[in-house]
């Protein structure tokens, strides 16, 4: 290998240097244990908010262009029934197509933010409607996801994330129109739970996957209480209310197993929330803050005055 | 020439590091996204040469470390895409006499990648995710990137080809 790139290719190749590599190598194991020892406060941290700005709007943009494809799988299901019946009409076809995959995506919409609503009355808390527009992948190993809603509409890092279903995650740092969110299937997660039935309270651990399988596990402060299939879980609560509000529902008992060594009984719990999916989440805000957009209160029972309602419809 | 090209690159990079956070995860399998931008960067590295390719994939990779929603430590990445841009570079001559042999060439780079990225995380236990997840992970990643190469790998080389400044690239 070595003697063979030695070689010169038409006298214009020559061997790659090693210090360009080196010192690329050298720039990123730096990078690393900056942001390792720093910790809260590393040195990266204002290069991430930086980069935040920079690519908050780009993914946000690219979100809105491709918002509209994501019916796209819908619309194929149904055009081979379509095309049995309406084989002649294939041109009023198109149209409706167009129509009924942007339907679907409108009540679907619509049926979240009535179950928002339906959850800020059921929890009395004020939710700030906002749309996940970016997804970190699978191969980084972390659970997180990008909102549209940022600083410049009251979203502040450690602020409870809920949807229609349950609790999502807490926001972990805020840019000006976006932020990010750290779900609950994180690896890094934790929350406090209380079982439903015995108020029994304990501690959620996400397992750092998203899709169908993604899974939380629930570790007992008291070993003696065995929590039963099916049981629900709602969030503990912390202190001042921050990282996470009380009582929104997290998700079931789907199986219970002691393993030894370990004192405490130990729960697999599935969330009610579907994190492959997330669309249009709530922030949890402080109610009587004037914002810049439109936050669904316990009290109203329609959206409060705002310049921008469920944020960047079309 | 050397603006409007920095300029070019900067902005592929930009697009595929927002690609695969905004619209790939509507795609993803089991969550898992193709890595365009590792695409990118092995692309450069079969026009460029190992050293253009190295420092693009530092420069890429720290995008991936610092766009949100990312939020694993800062240049992990960076160090995967290094290696992978080094790499491909130096295997460039073979890697591009055949379509198949560029097909090699994205699935060990992305193996390479995804594992480096994969075990610095296990390092520095960030997340501490288990080896086995890992390992689940890795396989489903390399095949989606290779799914994706004969759409996205030739257009790229082109571009960057074109952007060559004189100095042709012998073949």
């Amino acid at each position: 290998m070595t003697s063979r790139s030695r070689q010169p290719r038409n006298g214009q190749d020559k061997r790659p240097s090693r210090t360009v590599l080196v010192l690329l190598l050298l720039a990123s194991f730096t990078l690393i244990t900056l942001d390792v020892r720093g910790g809260e406060d590393s040195p990266v941290e204002p290069l991430r908010s930086a980069a935040g700005q920079a690519f908050g709007p780009v993914e946000e943009a690219t979100a809105t262009v491709v918002r509209p494809f994501r019916a796209v799988p819908q619309f194929l299901r149904t055009t081979g029934e379509l095309r049995k019946d309406l084989d002649r009409l294939e041109a009023e076809n198109a149209a409706l197509r167009g129509e009924l995959a942007t339907t679907v995506v409108d009540r679907n919409r619509a049926a979240e933010l009535d179950g928002l609503l339906r959850t800020a009355r059921s929890t009395g808390y004020a939710l700030l409607p906002a749309r996940v527009i970016a997804m970190g992948p699978a191969q980084s190993f972390s659970a997180t996801v990008t909102i549209d809603a940022g600083t410049s509409s009251g979203v502040h890092p450690d602020m409870t994330v809920v949807n229609n279903d349950g609790l999502v995650g807490r926001v972990l740092r805020a840019g000006r129109s976006t932020a990010t969110v750290l779900l609950i299937v994180d690896a890094d997660s934790v929350v406090g739970g209380r079982l439903g039935t015995s108020m029994e309270v304990g501690f959620l651990r996400g397992r750092g996957r998203v899709g169908d399988r993604g899974r939380l596990d629930l570790d007992l402060v008291d070993n003696a209480v065995t929590p039963t299939d099916d049981d629900i879980l709602v969030t503990w609560g912390s202190k001042n209310e921050v990282p996470y509000v009380s009582g929104i529902p997290i998700g079931r008992v789907t199986s219970v197993y002691s393993s030894p060594g370990q004192l405490s009984k130990q729960a697999v719990i599935d969330p009610l929330v579907d994190f492959s999916s997330l669309d249009l989440v709530g922030v949890v805000v402080d109610g009587r803050r004037a914002d810049d957009r439109g936050v669904i209160r316990a009290d109203a029972s329609r959206l409060s005055a705002g310049p921008a309602d469920s944020g960047g419809s079309r | 020439m050397i603006l409007l090209r920095a300029l070019v690159v900067t902005s592929m990079v930009t697009l595929a590091v927002a690609l695969q956070v905004a619209l790939f995860p509507y795609l993803a399998y089991d969550g898992v996204v193709p890595n365009l931008a590792l695409l990118v960067v092995v692309a450069a590295a079969l026009v460029r040469g190992p050293e253009f390719a190295a420092g693009l994939g530092f420069l890429s990779g720290l995008a991936i470390d610092l766009a949100p929603p990312a939020d694993h430590v800062a240049g992990r990445w960076a160090l995967a895409l290094v290696v992978v841009g080094y790499l491909a570079g130096r295997v460039r001559h073979d890697a591009r006499t055949s379509a198949l042999a560029a097909i090699v060439t994205v699935a060990a780079s992305s193996f390479v990648g995804t594992s480096v990225f994969a075990l610095s995380g296990l390092v520095l236990r960030d997340p501490a995710v288990p080896v086995a997840e890992a390992l689940q992970v890795i396989p489903s990643a390399v095949v989606y990137d290779i799914a994706l190469t004969p759409f996205v790998l030739p257009l790229m080389m082109r571009l960057l080809q074109r952007l060559e400044p004189r100095r042709q690239v012998a073949y």
